[in-house]
């Protein structure tokens, strides 16, 4: 497309804000096409924002951005241009598929850019015989190593050949090994394909400064570009950290001196923490194994080691978080134990991530760990203060976390760990992602904190330089610890002139898999091909609809589900016990009711008239009690339902016909029962009187006079399971559909693969059918899998148009599982998600949708919400079909109306749904 | 222990400040106890009310005029005269869930003392008010037509007086009964949410993780969990019960209210650990909400608040009792409609604090175990 040295990625006054933080800050840029351009600068200073709008993923605010010789803007652009760029998100992994291994993500890829299986297999081929990657193809992406995640991420960037390789700190969290054979990758491609624009954002200084040019960053605004040598030369420094630090504002320069570590105050003190033959396995894997070392008293100890090695795990064992498989931890000399208060206010441990709460400020954060950790009220006030001074936090103490750079939430973190003064801290990668001023700061306070108060430091760490400042580093690879020892001592036994190619050369010792690291030579063919591939080219702008695209969603959402046994269970086995336990449970027949009665009469006539009662299957006696009031005490705790009263001299007043009274209570408490007791203890007494006037007199006693015949349609044996089982099939096809899908988009958010949504050309109606085609199809089997139980278990037949039901139902869940789909598209977390999802469904199915109350009952505002839902429409098809034997055309309004609920719920989601973050 | 109460105070009132955060959240709870909550009562009811009747009057008498005068709100909508082809047409849409069909010459024929037929054709596929909407309509017609014949009616001549009294309920209306059953479905569902989505959160985003490292134990957390989540949902109920129930609805309540919000506290204690354990058996969020639907419709529909628990099959009764809801039902029900008091209701009170307590049992030995293996 652009020949080298034309220009590739343009920038134009850009602005662009989130709230009141302005992250760019009229920013224009011009690089050319074919140069590797590297973007540095302190973290939060808008380097991933820059990229994301550059790759078309964000949407542009003000000015303007031009790539590949259009403007991003432009959604027609934008469209064309997804099939030339490639982006990969910050975050190991972020955008690829934990469960799917390393072949079906890349499958995943190649579909989304609508490639065939023949293009497909040459080019997934090609690109794992590259990487290396092939003996782990069948490997699920969720069990590599960091470095392997690393590759396999840049793997599915390339897999359609793009002329703009965006990459947003593509080596954070990998170990040196593994970021050198990334970036020999990257200048190999770059070799096979060299009208490819590689743009890098990066925290390690080190690789810039083998860029073609650099754009440096601060505060949203570019400080310098130029060449490496350029700015070297410019600010006569002779690293390119060195440089930055030079590039910045005067104020920010002056607070920033270079790290100097004071020599320990004598050795050899005693041992603060102790690991004996740590290890951990989970399942079959073993994470940690056989780790042993002793950390001094006042030492700073520095753990390193790649993303997955086992680092994580052993600090987590080490804090007691997690209990080790074998092997035992000690802390202070006593075996660490889990369930200790005591050992936990000594000890002060930092997470990998930001662990502290998102929707408390950052006093309230401080504020909490110290209540928690119970200082005292005259130390807390000042003590909180020092902190927050101490870590440069007065002046954001009011914001959330979640607004402030990774930077300043790693400080806070810092802080909230030694707010106890602990004697030890255990600190997981606290600087990764972060600036290299704000490193050393941080730094400093570590080494104030180890040489001035004695403090134990555990840090593991990614950063040479911060491991050369560390008294004793240890090497961890695959679980185990390479070598133990101080940074000069580990230099020397490897003859190595920097501690990165100690490490390397370590590395390389250790693992077969890693050491055998495709050098260019060895390689069997290209990465990438070097020019257009006329396919490719005619793609390039082909609008409508991709059945492949979907097709690669549905695919993988399928894959995710069949993965996750527990919610296929859910899905599939729930509903059929649900079912099962709700026919046989929820009945309209009232029977057995509880009554007792008082009988102050004894004669044979209450006898007999009693007798009515006892013979009858509605009715179900209790002791009897002496007094009315503690018959009536029973109703009112509910043991009986009915209380029946025949006074004393019943028998004489009934044959001299004085029309004794006969009292009777109901429990009232719930409506419907009480009308249906009225109804058979009236019908009980008229029968008696019946039999009594027949036998004694000899005449029939006419109630009426008329007589009315009740015909129960449709259910002639008026059995609850025959109108009750064809509503909770409604009821169940609406509440778990709906649950299926609704953390379906808003969880791609929280974790990040949305990412593919916006970069690649898979449009808004394909990712939405995609994710919705497999719901629909489990739930439609769910659907026949609980037709087949109502059948079968509880005898309801078919009687009316089956084709309407099996319609009605496929429609229903297409319905359904769009609602689903459509509080995904809306909602901001998870939990809304499942809260808005299940009272949404349950209330409106439960209520309104004809189940309990018939629809034509409903009034005020329930009928707008029964009119509104698609649950009162199947629950006609439902029933109508089952029991009311009604055929196809009777039902087809229903049907049709359904058909509009499943396009309206989808039209409005794809409204919903931005193809942009914005 | 000082100490640990001051922690479990504090983590509960971050508990609180996490809820506020999210709006979406607080919009649900208040639609839910509030709109919901009054549609459900007032519009959505279970009993014989405003069910729909067709007349197919074929005699077009006096008499068949006055019986279709008669069919009358609140037990029916005003009967509608339709036409006789469109009868089955009409109750397969289920238009009509009653079709009387008074029959040529019925006036002359009843007094000609001829006892003329009438059908009643009842859609028998609305379970819950076929049976008792029929045995109505009945007796309309009867006493419609004893007056018409001008006879004392037949109850004088009999020789026994049944006397029916709907004892706490007077005027059988369910209103009453709805509206407390809709609430305290309500505090099930969202209290089952509320707590276990919370945990989850606090899973998914490492912070419980930090918790643990802090002088704070499990049950600590759970705790605090408990009485946050709790306290938001008693007072969102207690408020709906004032202001909705008793306020908008007008449902005289004769029970002791603070006895009621006892056994409100008892149960939430329940179903938050019940919550709770759900949340240390999802894996995840998905996971999560697929499981609490799924409880849940099952502590909804066979607790009692829905059908009556003595309908179902023993097994199935003796199964739900292991429900706090099914306590839960039959306590609120005692104290609110029936006035009973503490000592009567004590047993329930102590099966929802035995349960509850099994689940926090249950849930506090699968905290950590699930927090480990969700760390590989």
């Amino acid at each position: 497309m652009n020949a080298p040295g034309e220009s590739s990625v343009r920038l134009e006054n850009v602005f662009h804000r989130y709230g009141d933080v302005l992250a760019l800050d009229d920013v224009s840029l011009d690089f050319p096409a074919g140069r590797m351009i590297g973007l540095i600068g302190p973290d939060g200073v808008g380097k991933s924002t820059l990229l994301a709008l550059i790759a078309g993923v964000r949407k542009i605010q003000t000015g303007t951005v031009e790539a590949l010789g259009g403007d991003m803007a432009d959604k027609r652009h934008r469209r064309r241009s997804v099939y030339n760029i490639a982006y990969m998100p910050q975050g190991l992994g972020k955008n690829l598929y934990a469960t799917l291994s390393i072949h079906e993500n890349l499958s995943f890829f190649g579909r989304l850019f609508d490639q065939n299986k023949a293009e497909r297999e040459q080019r997934i081929d090609r690109l794992l015989a590259a990487t290396g990657l092939t003996p782990f193809k069948n490997r699920p992406a969720g069990k590599l190593s960091g470095g392997m995640k690393q590759k396999l991420g840049l793997c599915c960037a390339l897999i359609h050949d793009p002329d703009l390789l965006i990459l947003d700190e593509p080596t954070t969290g990998v170990d040196p090994l593994s970021r050198r054979q990334f970036w020999d990758l990257i200048s190999d491609i770059r070799r096979e394909r060299p009208q490819m624009t590689v743009l890098v954002a990066t925290a390690y200084m080190e690789e810039a400064a083998v860029f073609d040019l650099i754009a440096a960053m601060d505060e949203g605004k570019v400080i310098a570009q130029g060449t490496p040598q350029s700015l070297l030369e410019k600010t006569g420094a002779a690293a390119l950290e060195e440089a930055f630090i030079q590039l910045l504002p005067a104020d920010k320069q002056a607070s920033h001196q270079p790290v100097v570590v004071p020599p320990r105050p004598g050795d050899g003190g005693d041992i603060a923490i102790e690991a004996i033959g740590l290890t951990k396995r989970f399942g079959d894997f073993t994470a940690v194994d056989h780790v042993e070392f002793a950390i001094e008293r006042g030492e700073i100890f520095g753990f390193l080691g790649s993303n997955g090695c086992g680092k994580t795990t052993t600090m987590k064992m080490m804090t007691g978080l997690s209990p080790a498989t074998e092997g035992e931890a000690r802390l202070f000399g006593k075996v660490l134990d889990a369930r200790d208060m005591q050992t936990r206010r000594r000890v002060g441990y930092m997470s990998q991530s930001f662990s502290l709460y998102g929707e408390l400020t950052v006093f309230q954060n401080i504020e909490l760990h110290a209540h928690l950790f119970d200082l005292s009220k005259e130390e807390m006030g000042p003590r909180i203060r020092e902190v927050l001074e101490r870590f440069e936090l007065e002046t954001v103490k009011d914001s959330k976390p979640d607004s402030l750079p990774l930077g300043v939430k790693q400080r806070l973190q810092l802080a909230v760990a030694v707010l106890h003064r602990p004697e030890m801290l255990i600190l997981d990668e606290p600087t990764s992602g972060v600036d290299p001023i704000a490193r050393d700061n941080f730094w400093r306070l570590l080494i104030t904190l180890s040489r001035e108060e004695g403090v134990t430091i555990f840090i593991s760490t990614h950063f040479m330089n911060e491991a050369e400042r560390c008294d004793r580093i240890s090497l961890m690879h695959a679980g185990k610890v390479l070598a133990v020892g101080s940074p000069d001592a580990l230099k020397e036994s490897k003859k190595a002139d920097s501690l990165d190619d100690a490490f390397v050369d370590y590395l390389k010792e250790a693992s077969g898999i890693d050491a055998k690291a495709v050098s260019p030579s060895e390689r069997t063919g290209p990465l990438v091909s070097s020019g257009e591939s006329g396919e490719k080219a005619a793609k390039d702008g082909a609008g409508g609809f991709h059945l492949r695209s979907m097709l690669a969603y549905a695919r993988r959402e399928t894959k995710e589900l069949l993965r996750d046994p527990i919610r296929l269970a859910f899905a599939l086995i729930g509903p059929i016990i649900l079912l099962i336990t709700f026919g046989y449970g929820i009945s309209f027949d009232v029977e057995e009711l509880p009554y007792v009665a008082i009988d102050q009469d004894r004669s044979t006539q209450s006898r007999e008239f009693l007798e009515n009662f006892s013979g009858s299957r509605y009715f179900e006696e209790r002791p009897s009690v002496s007094t009315p009031a503690a018959a009536h005490d029973l109703l009112r705790s509910g043991d009986v339902s009915i209380v029946i009263e025949i006074p004393a001299g019943f028998g004489q007043d009934l044959f001299a016909a004085r029309q004794p009274e006969i009292g009777v209570s109901i429990d009232g408490a719930m409506p419907f029962r009480a009308e249906t007791a009225r109804g058979y203890v009236e019908g009980v007494t008229q029968a008696y009187i019946s039999d009594l006037a027949r036998r004694n007199l000899g005449i029939e006693i006419v109630f009426t006079e008329v007589d009315i015949k009740i015909r129960y349609l449709y259910n002639q044996a008026f059995k609850s399971t025959n109108a009750i089982t064809p509503g909770i099939i409604m009821l169940l096809c609406s509440l778990i559909p709906s649950m299926l899908t609704a953390v379906g988009i808003v969880r791609e958010k929280e974790l990040g693969s949305i990412t593919n949504f916006y970069a690649t050309p898979v449009t808004r109606t394909e990712f939405l059918l995609g994710k919705q085609i497999p719901y629909v199809v489990i739930s439609y089997i769910s659907f026949l899998s609980l037709a087949t139980v109502v059948m079968s278990v509880f005898a309801v037949p078919i009687k009316g148009s089956l084709l309407a039901l099996n319609l009605g139902a496929l429609a229903y869940v297409w319905a359904t599982t769009g609602l689903g789909i459509l509080v995904s598209t809306f909602v901001k977390t998870q939990i809304a998600a499942v809260f808005a999802a299940a009272i949404v469904t349950m209330l409106l199915t439960m209520n309104f949708s004809g189940f309990l109350t018939p629809v034509s009952s409903l009034s005020g505002g329930a009928i707008f919400m029964s009119k509104l839902f698609p649950a009162a429409y199947f629950q006609q098809i439902s029933v109508g079909s089952f029991t009311k034997a009604l055929d196809f055309y009777d039902l087809l309004p229903e049907l049709i109306v359904l058909v509009v609920f499943a396009f309206v719920f989808f039209f409005l989601s794809v409204l919903l749904l931005k193809k942009q973050e914005r | 222990m000082f100490r640990r109460i001051s922690n479990i105070y504090r983590l509960g009132v971050k508990e609180l400040y996490s809820v506020r955060s999210d709006p979406v959240l607080v919009f649900l709870l208040i639609w839910a106890f509030t709109f919901m909550v009054y549609e459900v009562a007032e519009n959505a009811k279970i009993e014989v009310v405003n069910a729909a009747v067709g007349v197919l009057d074929e005699d077009q008498s006096a008499l068949s005029r006055r019986i279709i005068d008669s069919i009358l709100p609140p037990y029916f909508k005003p009967a509608e005269e339709i036409d006789g082809r469109d009868m089955d047409r009409l109750l397969d849409n289920g238009d009509y869930i009653f079709i009387i069909d008074i029959p040529p010459r019925f006036e002359s024929d009843l007094l000609a003392g001829k006892r003329p037929e009438i059908q009643v054709n009842v859609d028998a596929t609305a379970m819950a008010i076929a049976g008792n909407g029929s045995s109505y309509l009945a007796s309309i017609i009867n006493s419609e037509v004893s007056n018409y014949l001008d006879a004392d009616g037949g109850e004088s001549s009999l020789p026994v007086d049944l006397i029916v009294r709907v004892a706490f309920n007077p005027n059988v209306n369910s209103t009453w009964f709805m509206s407390v059953m809709a609430i305290i479905n309500n505090v099930t569902l969202l209290a089952m949410i509320l707590t276990g989505a919370a945990l989850i959160r606090e899973r998914e985003h490492g912070t419980i993780e930090h918790l643990l490292v802090t002088p704070v134990t499990s049950v600590d957390i759970m705790i605090s969990k408990v009485w946050s989540n709790g306290l938001i949902i008693i007072v969102v109920a207690s408020v709906s019960l004032v202001m909705v129930v008793e306020g908008i609805l007008q449902v005289p309540i004769f029970g002791s209210k603070p006895l009621f919000i006892l056994g409100a506290v008892v149960y939430l204690f329940s179903v938050t650990s019940f919550g709770i354990l759900l949340a240390t058996l999802a894996g995840s969020m998905p996971q999560f909400g697929l499981l609490v639907v799924l409880t849940y419709i099952v502590m909804n529909l066979l607790s009692g608040s829905t059908t009556p628990l003595e309908s179902m099959p023993e097994w199935l009764q003796f199964v739900m009792q292991f429900a706090p809801s099914t306590h839960y039902v039959s306590f609120s029900q005692s104290v609110l409609f029936r006035g009973a008091g503490i000592n009567i209701v004590w047993p329930e009170l102590f099966a929802m604090a035995g349960i509850g307590a099994a689940y926090f049992l249950a849930a506090f030995s699968r905290f950590r175990k699930v927090l480990d293996s969700s760390s590989g």
